[in-house]
C-alpha cells in the first residue's frame, strides 16, 4: 500500500475524493493534497525529464525549491506540482518528453552526448545559410521547458496595497514567535507564508522535540505548530496571510502574490524568517527518481500519508537523517542503513540509539558512490573512506534499496536578504551565506531583521527565541512596549546564549563570531 | 570523541552507575541512558521528586535512585526515548520501554527482546501497557524477562 492507512502517531484525515487527469488518465486524489503527492501515490515516479539529455527526474524537495516536479497544469506550463493542490477535474500533463515522461524517445540524447557537445549549435547546423531557418526551427522544438498556453488565460488580475507596522515573511517557528511577541506589544502585523498552513518545518516533525522544558521540550513538532497557531489566532492585530509568496523587497516595500492578486505591502519593519532548504550531494546518478531530499520524504510521508517506497538508504547521520530513519520505520518502511562520511555520528546520540536498537546499522566513514537503476533507483553502491577522505579500494558494496534519502545539511533561504541589500557572509558553520546582524537580529539594512534557520541553521528552539528577539526589538523601536518588554528582550538574548553553551553550540558560536556585530 | 558516538549505542560497560539490586527489588526505578551533552532538560522538569539532577541544560542527567519513586513522569516525556524503568519482581526482571510503533502489544503477549544493537536476545512477556492515546502517541510497555537481561534489553519486536 502506497497510502498509509494507520500510523502510530499521525491520523490522516483524507479530504473529499476527487479525480485529476494525468496525461488524460484518471488518477484518484483527495482534497488538501498536492498534485505531486497524488501522482506519487498513484505510482508515478518520473515527474519530468531533464532539459538537455532528457534524463528521468523525480521529485526532490516537495516544498517548491528544486523544480524537478514541473508539469503543465490546466494549460499552464512549468508549474511545480508539489506546490499546487488538487481540484476535481484538473488536467495535468508531463512536459519536455515524447510521447510521455515514462517512455521518452528523446532519451536517446543521453546516449548521443558526444555528438552534441556544449555549444554545438554555434558550429553545427549553420551551413548552408539558406537552410538555417529550417535548422533553427527544428532545433527549437528541442529547447525550452513546456509549451506556451494555447489560449489566453481569461482570468482577472488585481492589485492591492496594505500598510502595517511589521511584515514577517515566513510562518515557521521563528516567524510565528516573532508575530506573537510583537503582537503582544500591540504592533500591527502582516504574517506572510506561501504555504496553506503555518508551522514551516514543524508540520512534518512527528517526534518529540528537545530543548528546555519551558519551550515545549518533550512535545511533538506537529503539536508545537498547533499550539503556536492557536496562539497567533488570538491576536486581532496579526493579519495572517497564507498562500502568499513574497518575491522581493524594493526600498522597504514587500512584493507578494496571492492567487490573482499582486500585493504591495508597506511595513515600517520587516522580519525575514524564510527557513532553509536541503542540500544535495554529488554521486553518479544522483538525479535518478528515487533520490530524494530527507525533508521531501518527510513531507510526502508525514503530511500527505504517502509511503516513499519499501526500503530506503539514508545518507547523512545528522539529526535530520536519524529522525527521518525513525519516522520511516514508524511508517512501516525498511531502512537498509544510514551512512555517514564523518568518523562519528553527526546527530544526537539518543536519536542514533533509537534506530540502532531497532537494528538499523550506521556506517561511519562511508559514502555513496552511485545509485543503480535505469528509470528509478534499484540499489546503491557505498564505499568506505580513509582518514584522508579517499575511497578505500575494494571497499565498495551494494545496498538493496528502492529509494535514497539525502540528509547532508540545509542552506539558508537567503535570496530575499540578498535582494534587499543586506550584507551577507559565507559562514560554513551556519550553513552557508548568512546576513551580518546585531544581537537583536537587525541586519545591516536598517529595519530588516532575520530570525530562524535563514540566519544560520540551528533548531526550532533557537529559531523561536530568535523570532521573539526580532519581534520584540522591532516593536520596541516602533515605540511599542515599556521597560518590561526591554527586560524580556534581554532575557531572551541570555536564554539564547544558554542554549548554545553545550558542545553542539560551539560550532554555532564560532560561526556567529563572523556575523554578529 | 567517545566511542559510543561512532557506534550509536552504549556497551553495558558504559552505562554508568546502576541502582542497587535491593533498590530494584523494592519498586521500579528510572534508568537513564543519555550520556552526551545536549541542550535538553525535559526529564528534570518532569520529576516532582528531584530524582533527576542536572547542572545546566547541556549537562547529561544524573539519577538519585533513592529519591526516585518510580512515578514514570520522566519516561513519558523524554524526547530521546532514553529512559527505561527497571524492576525485579518475584525474581524476574521487568523493563518498561517507550514504544511508538504499530501494532501495540497486549498484556500477556510474548515479544522478542532486542538489545541496544537490535539483536534478538530472548523472549519476554508483556505485563503492563499504557496505551498510546493516553500518552500523546507514545505507549509504555513493561516486559517481564530473565533478570540478567534488564541491562541488555532496550527494545522488542511484536511477533
Ligand atoms: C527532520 C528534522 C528534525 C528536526 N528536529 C528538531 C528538534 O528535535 N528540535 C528542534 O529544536 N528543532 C528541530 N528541527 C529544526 C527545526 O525544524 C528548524 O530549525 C525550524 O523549523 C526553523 O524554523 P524557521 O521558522 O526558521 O524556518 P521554517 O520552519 O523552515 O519556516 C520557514 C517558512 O517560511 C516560508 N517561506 C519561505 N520563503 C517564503 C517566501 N518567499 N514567501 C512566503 N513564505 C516563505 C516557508 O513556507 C516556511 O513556512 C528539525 C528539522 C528537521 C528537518
Ligand atoms: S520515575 Fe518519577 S521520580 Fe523517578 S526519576 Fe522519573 S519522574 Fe522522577
Ligand atoms: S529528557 Fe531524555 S533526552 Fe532530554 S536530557 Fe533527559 S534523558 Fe536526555
Ligand atoms: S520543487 Fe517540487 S519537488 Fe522540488
Amino acid at each position: 500500500m502506497v497510502r498509509l492507512e494507520r500510523h502510530p502517531i499521525l491520523e490522516f484525515k483524507k479530504g473529499k475524493r476527487v479525480t485529476i487527469y494525468f496525461d488524460g488518465r484518471p488518477v484518484e486524489a483527495y482534497e488538501g493534497e498536492t498534485v505531486a503527492a497524488a501522482l506519487y501515490a498513484s505510482g508515478l515516479r518520473i515527474f519530468s525529464r531533464s532539459f538537455r539529455f532528457h534524463r528521468p527526474r523525480g521529485f526532490f524537495c516537495a516544498i517548491g525549491k528544486c523544480s524537478s516536479c514541473m508539469m503543465e497544469v490546466d494549460g499552464i506550463p512549468n508549474v511545480r506540482t508539489c506546490k499546487v493542490y488538487v481540484r476535481d477535474g484538473m488536467q495535468i500533463r508531463s512536459q519536455n518528453s515524447f510521447p510521455n515522461v515514462n517512455t521518452d524517445f528523446y532519451e536517446i540524447f543521453d546516449r548521443l552526448d558526444s555528438l552534441f557537445p556544449h555549444g554545438f549549435h554555434y558550429k553545427k547546423f549553420i551551413k548552408p545559410s539558406f537552410m538555417r531557418p529550417f535548422f533553427v526551427n527544428s532545433l527549437r522544438k528541442f529547447t525550452g521547458l513546456g509549451n506556451f498556453p494555447k489560449e489566453e488565460l481569461g482570468e482577472e488580475a488585481y492589485k492591492k496595497e496594505i500598510e502595517c507596522d511589521i511584515a514577517i515573511i515566513g510562518a515557521g517557528p521563528a516567524g510565528l514567535s516573532a508575530a506573537i511577541y510583537a503582537g503582544e506589544l500591540g504592533a500591527d502585523i502582516c504574517l506572510i507564508d506561501e504555504n496553506p498552513r503555518v508551522g514551516g518545518q514543524l508540520i512534518k516533525q512527528t517526534h518529540r522535540f528537545f530543548g528546555s522544558a519551558e519551550h515545549g521540550a518533550g512535545t511533538r513538532g506537529i503539536k508545537i505548530a498547533e499550539q503556536l497557531e492557536e496562539e497567533i489566532k488570538r491576536y486581532e492585530n496579526v493579519n495572517l496571510m497564507l498562500r502568499t509568496g513574497v518575491f522581493g523587497i524594493y526600498n522597504g516595500v514587500v512584493g507578494a502574490v496571492r492567487d490573482n492578486t499582486l500585493l504591495k505591502i508597506k511595513p515600517k519593519k520587516i522580519i525575514i524568517a524564510t527557513g532553509a532548504y536541503e542540500r544535495t550531494l554529488i554521486f553518479e546518478n544522483n538525479d535518478l527518481p528515487g533520490v530524494y531530499g530527507a525533508g521531501g520524504v518527510q513531507t510526502l510521508m508525514n503530511v500527505y500519508g504517502v509511503r516513499p517506497g519499501d526500503t530506503g538508504l539514508v545518507v547523512g547521520s545528522g539529526n535530520v537523517g536519524l529522525i527521518l530513519t525513525y519516522q520511516l520505520l514508524q511508517a512501516g518502511v525498511n531502512v537498509a542503513a544510514i551512512i555517514e562520511a564523518m568518523p562519528v555520528i553527526g546527530g544526537y546520540f539518543v536519536h542514533a540509539a533509537k534506530v540502532r536498537r531497532l537494528g538499523v546499522p550506521i556506517y561511519t566513514r562511508h559514502t555513496i558512490k552511485r545509485a543503480y537503476g535505469s528509470k528509478t533507483v534499484e540499489g546503491a553502491q557505498i564505499i568506505a573512506l580513509d582518514d584522508k577522505w579517499q575511497e578505500i579500494p575494494g571497499s565498495g558494496r551494494d545496498i538493496e534499496c528502492d529509494f535514497i534519502c539525502i540528509s547532508v545539511g540545509l542552506s539558508p533561504t537567503h535570496e530575499l536578504l540578498y535582494q534587499a541589500g543586506c550584507e551577507m557572509k559565507f559562514v560554513p558553520n551556519l550553513g552557508g551565506f548568512v546576513p551580518v546582524r546585531d544581537k537583536y537580529m537587525e541586519t545591516t539594512k536598517k529595519g530588516i531583521y532575520v530570525a530562524g534557520d535563514v540566519a544560520g541553521i540551528e533548531e526550532a528552539s533557537t529559531a523561536m527565541i530568535e523570532g521573539r528577539i526580532s519581534g520584540l526589538d522591532s516593536a520596541i523601536k516602533l515605540g511599542y512596549g515599556d521597560e518590561k518588554a526591554k527586560e524580556m528582550r534581554e532575557k531572551m538574548v541570555m536564554e539564547l546564549e544558554d542554549m548554545r553553551s553545550g558542545p553542539f553550540g560551539i560550532r554555532i558560536l564560532e560561526g556567529l563570531k563572523h556575523v554578529v556585530v | 570523541m567517545t566511542e559510543y558516538c561512532k557506534r550509536g549505542y552504549l556497551l553495558v560497560s558504559e552505562i554508568g552507575e546502576k541502582p542497587s539490586e535491593e533498590r530494584l527489588r523494592q519498586k521500579k526505578v528510572a534508568f537513564i541512558e543519555c550520556p552526551q551533552e545536549i541542550p535538553c532538560n525535559a526529564c528534570v522538569h518532569s520529576c516532582k521528586f528531584d530524582a533527576v539532577l542536572m547542572d545546566n541544560i547541556n549537562a547529561p542527567p544524573k539519577m538519585d535512585y533513592d529519591a526516585c519513586t518510580g512515578c514514570m513522569r520522566c519516561i513519558r516525556v523524554c524526547p530521546g526515548l532514553a529512559i527505561f524503568m527497571l524492576e525485579i519482581k518475584d525474581d524476574m526482571g521487568r523493563v518498561t520501554m517507550p514504544y511508538e510503533f504499530l501494532p501495540v502489544p497486549e498484556k500477556g503477549e510474548t515479544v522478542k527482546l532486542l538489545n541496544r544493537e537490535g539483536k534478538e536476545v530472548g523472549e519476554g512477556t508483556v505485563t503492563w501497557v499504557l496505551p498510546p492515546e493516553r500518552n500523546e502517541g507514545t505507549a509504555l510497555v513493561t516486559v517481564e524477562m530473565n533478570k540478567d537481561l534488564i541491562y541488555e534489553v532496550r527494545a522488542f519486536r511484536v511477533v
